[in-house]
């Protein structure tokens, strides 16, 4: 089935005076994904997101968000996209509830009170709704900022680092919330976190851009699946032996002896199986073989190629 | 969704402790001036009327609440600019600064209307601003002082204005000096445009205002063509109402060039807003 694209941005340029930001970003983004957005400081992403909301007036380049253009038909588009761009910024002098209602009133759809209510009670902030956010922690001002962001049930979802100041619950309230977006209402989100882990975990599709370009996008899984894999392999004993061993099935492999007990190697995926029973039938007693390759290696290989 | 936003202005301005400040120091300012009329107001008043009288006699309640309202008006049109700047100033960088900018405009309306409903607001204040004044002046200043004839020292010598024929001058007046302090608001909200910070457009404003004053001020002929067309030279136009007769085509010249200031003021805050780079 031929996948609706919800966001394609293409040749994507923003220059500040001579610095370029952004030299030539494009990706697409599916209907239903959780689109990682992944790159090192200073590569861009900032930039993209905030031209993908209009913020930011692209030098060149076209971006197309429910198959219209961005910037011919801004407002039919954002009324249904909820985002938060870098942090969430409030009124401080104001309390939750009276933000949440400024917000609501221009968010292109009625938001009754109810659905306030509702919202800070699904960020855990119902009870808080009358303190003035000035006085929040910064953790909730995040929750705050994604209760902005649902208020007016967009079919698309931006979230510029989500988690950056939560505590582990938080973080893991959020990807939660995040999969359950995806899972009960279908939502497309793109998701920016330096929080690799996170991304891993919860994206299925994702772009990595650096220098201002685009480095590779594509399936989370296929593009992992493509990588060698750091094996992580734990023996009884002789793990020296193991060592000589597998040079002897894969001469061309690098293998690094941690320990008596350990072993460590850059293998193809389809190899582990193999080098498994092979060190079983010679009598090695494996206690562990574990793949070691995340996301955080993929990007920084991706990243400083 | 121009109106809404325009309520949440209202909602932002209330709630904003800067906003009282305006009306906290012109109520002040004006209590003092009452205060201090009370107590030494006739000296005051004899100081001014002295070279008049070895031709005239002056009867009656000469230090009533009309001359209050006159010398209130005087003294604070001068010093209200800043209180206006204060609050429009911010309107578009306050927010910039707070990162709230970037919030607002990932919704679905346009910077234009951001910027025509931060203008509503912003006249809304200075309405409030001016109509406190006046009821300070005139409202407080005859219940205090009492009614009576105006006596206006002007450049063509002392006008006498006759109890029964001012308050239609006063009115108007108002109506002229809100222009004016419309025209402040509009030039700081356009300074606004171009700053990410609350206090640049704020002082900007008063540096525009203390230069061109300045201009205004200076006697040389190299200015004579530029005058005119300051908008701090109609800034007292409202004083014209106190003449007699009134000379209404100078009142009116002064009222459209004040209005083409805001209409300029507007259309730069506008133009420029509308291009900016959300980088805040």
């Amino acid at each position: 089935m031929e996948q609706q694209a919800i966001i394609e941005v293409k040749g994507l340029q923003k220059s500040f005076g001579s610095f370029e930001a952004v030299k030539n970003v494009t990706f697409t983004v599916n209907k239903g994904d959780v689109f990682g957005f992944l790159g090192p400081n200073g590569a861009g992403k900032s930039t993209t997101m905030r031209c993908m909301l209009s913020l930011i007036k692209p030098n060149a380049g076209d971006i197309r968000i429910f198959g219209k253009n961005l910037f011919e038909e801004r407002n039919a588009i954002l009324a249904k996209v909820g985002s938060i761009v870098e942090k969430p910024d409030f009124y401080k002098y104001l309390s939750a509830l009276k933000n949440l209602e400024i917000f609501a009133r221009i968010s292109g759809a009625d938001v009754s009170q109810k659905a306030i209510y509702e919202t800070l009670d699904f960020v855990g902030l119902l009870g808080r709704e009358k303190d003035k956010v000035g006085g929040f922690s910064h953790g909730m001002r995040q929750r705050l900022g994604i209760a902005q962001t649902l208020l007016h049930q967009p079919e698309l979802i931006i979230l510029d680092e989500p988690t950056t100041g939560l505590d582990p619950q938080g973080i893991i309230e959020v990807r939660d919330l995040i999969l359950r977006l995806k899972n009960e209402q279908n939502k497309t989100v793109i998701l920016s976190s330096h929080q690799l882990a996170e991304i891993e975990l919860v994206a299925n599709r994702m772009v990595i851009i650096n220098k201002g370009q685009t480095i590779i996008e594509g399936s989370v899984a296929e593009l992992m699946n493509a990588q060698e894999t750091l094996l992580h392999i734990e023996l009884a004993q002789n793990s020296q032996g193991a060592a000589t061993l597998i040079h002897e099935i894969l001469p061309e492999v690098k293998i690094q002896v941690s320990s008596p007990k350990t072993l460590e190697l850059n293998v193809e995926k389809q190899h582990i199986a193999l080098l498994n029973s092979k060190l079983v039938q010679a009598g090695f007693e494996v206690v562990a073989l574990e793949p070691k390759r995340k996301l955080e290696d993929f990007f920084i290989q991706m990243t400083q190629a | 969704m121009l109106w809404k936003n325009t309520y949440n202005e209202f909602i932002k301005i209330l709630a904003k402790p800067r906003s009282y400040i305006g009306l906290a120091a012109l109520t002040l300012l004006i209590l003092i001036i009452l205060f201090a009329m009370k107590a030494d107001g006739r000296m005051y008043i004899s100081f001014v009327t002295a070279s008049f009288e070895q031709t005239l006699s002056f009867n009656g309640n000469i230090l009533n609440g009309n001359l209050i309202a006159f010398i209130v008006l005087q003294m604070l049109i001068v010093h209200i600019p800043l209180l206006v700047a204060l609050v429009t100033g911010d309107l578009l960088s306050g927010e910039a600064a707070m990162g709230t900018l970037r919030m607002l405009l990932t919704k679905p309306i346009s910077r234009s209307q951001v910027v025509y409903s931060k203008l509503i607001a912003a006249a809304a204040y200075t309405f409030i601003l001016v109509l406190w004044m006046g009821f300070l002046a005139l409202v407080v200043g005859r219940w205090v002082f009492g009614d009576g004839d105006l006596i206006v020292l002007n450049s063509d010598g002392l006008v006498i204005l006759n109890y029964t024929d001012i308050l239609w001058r006063y009115g108007l007046a108002f109506m002229v000096a809100y222009l004016a302090l419309m025209t402040i608001a509009t030039l700081s909200i356009a300074f606004s445009a171009f700053a990410d910070n609350s206090i640049g457009p704020i002082v900007s404003t008063m540096a525009v205002i203390i230069l061109f004053t300045i201009i205004g001020s200076l006697d040389v002929s190299v200015f004579d063509h530029v005058k005119p067309w300051l908008f701090t030279t109609h800034m007292a136009s409202w004083r014209s109402f106190f003449s007699d007769p009134v000379p209404w085509s100078a009142i009116w010249e002064s009222v459209w060039i004040l209005l083409a200031h805001n209409i300029l003021f507007v259309a730069v805050a506008v133009f420029k807003f509308k291009r900016k780079d959300i980088t805040s």
